[in-house]
């Protein structure tokens, strides 16, 4: 059992890596990843509201959405699952703004040092991807807890190494016009490239 | 009448969603790899915004500022949710292999950013066109993208056989990493540099330039 969710995990860190294999969250990969601190306290938001919103979205599809979910409320046809965008990006959004709420005053170090990032948070794809991959590969709870901290783990890791390598960038010698953006986009590629070693590997 | 143009055509070269606002670049990779999902794409996406920005402009003047992102957040996914409903019914094999990406326009950040950025400010007709210019820009960029994807990695292009593959008797053969997820970085960040080699105004500062020979030797 421990082996299933550990090779589960290191699947979502390594082999499905939210940022390089599914290209998610990419507008806050590449706009917040110039400095390594920044970059460390957006990846630790990440996975805390990773680590939350999966399984509770997890939890209300499976109660509330799903085809005959509604059995326990003697509506055994309804069949809600249209609605899930409506209710994921909403369960993200109040989620979010709890946290920022409960951090603030319980844990006013963390929250100084989320800053801005807390909020944008919650129209991050990888957020949302992650939900709506558990909901298409129908992960039960346990399931959802695993893979929803092992997803936001993964996209910390790619964007703290993108801000270590584009610190160093920062002193090289690019041609004009392929600055900033283009050489960005160039370097994540190569990541990715890197990332992809790690698609043999069978779990 | 000028303004008008400017706001429809505007995006797609001089301000464009992808090669210079950095929005929407989530799925812009991912849907690239046949040029017949990533039209599919295009049209989602370019009917989403310009909708979600037409409503939002039309209650602007009555969302509270402290609530307007969950306002703009359950128009946009509203009509994510009729978009995704359509295509289910209607080309039932393209959204399936669209998978989650049709969700994720919900957290495209065109669509969030032209709601913000434009929709709150302005009136409806100029809000539409504004929605309809930010959705070609990005499907010019996203359609480049896919041919030359699916051109070099399968030797089609919409499913159509443009090079003979050697598999079929021809003499092609296809580059397979043209299909595989690092590729799309490359051929953005190509299409980057060549838009900015051809619209010079578009080149970032440098945060740090190298000096000459007395900076070397100095240190």
């Amino acid at each position: 059992m421990f082996e299933y969710y550990l090779s589960l995990f290191i699947k979502a860190v390594f082999i499905e890596n939210m940022a390089l294999v599914f290209f998610l969250g990419m507008c806050t990969f590449i706009a917040i990843s110039k400095k390594i601190e920044t970059a460390i306290g957006l990846g630790i938001a990440v996975i805390v509201v990773q680590a939350i919103t999966v399984p509770v979205n997890n939890l209300i599809f499976q109660y509330l959405l799903a085809d005959g979910a509604l059995a326990w409320a003697g509506m055994p046809d309804v069949d809600l699952s249209f609605l899930g965008y409506l209710s994921y990006i909403g369960v993200i959004a109040a989620i979010v703004q709890i946290l920022e709420m409960f951090l603030d005053k319980y844990v006013p170090a963390l929250y100084n040092s989320l800053g801005v990032f807390l909020p944008l948070i919650t129209v991050n794809c990888a957020i949302l991807g992650a939900s709506l991959f558990m909901v298409n590969r129908s992960y039960n709870f346990g399931e959802s807890i695993v893979y929803g901290i092992g997803a936001g783990v993964g996209w910390a890791i790619a964007i703290v190494v993108l801000a270590g390598i584009r610190e160093k960038l920062k002193y090289s010698d690019v041609p004009k016009g392929l600055e900033g953006l283009g050489i960005t986009f160039i370097t994540v590629g190569l990541m990715s490239l890197g990332f992809m070693s790690f698609g043999g590997i069978s779990l | 009448m000028s303004n008008v143009k400017e706001i429809l055509f505007g995006p797609i070269f001089n301000d464009n969603p992808i090669g210079l606002q950095i929005l929407g670049i989530c799925s812009a990779l991912a849907v690239t790899t046949k040029m017949s999902v990533a039209l599919v794409m295009c049209i989602a996406l370019t009917l989403v915004t310009a909708f979600s920005n037409l409503f939002i402009s039309l209650i602007r003047n009555r969302i509270p500022s402290s609530i307007r992102i969950i306002v703009q957040m359950t128009i946009i996914a509203s009509l994510v949710i009729v978009v995704d409903q359509i295509l289910g019914a209607v080309a039932y094999d393209i959204s399936k292999q669209l998978t989650v990406f049709v969700g994720l326009i919900i957290t495209n950040c065109i669509v969030m950013g032209r709601a913000e950025a434009f929709a709150m400010q302005n009136p409806p007709g100029l809000s539409f066109l504004d929605g309809i210019g930010n959705g070609l820009g990005y499907s010019v960029v996203l359609m480049t993208v896919a041919a030359i994807r699916e051109l070099i990695g399968s030797g089609s292009l919409f499913g159509f056989e443009i090079l003979p593959l050697v598999t079929n008797g021809g003499w092609y053969s296809p580059m397979g990493l043209m299909l595989l997820p690092p590729s799309a970085f490359f051929i953005i960040g190509m299409l980057i540099w060549a838009l900015r080699a051809w619209k010079t105004e578009q080149v970032e500062a440098a945060d740090y330039s190298i000096g000459g020979h007395t900076a070397l030797s100095r240190g």
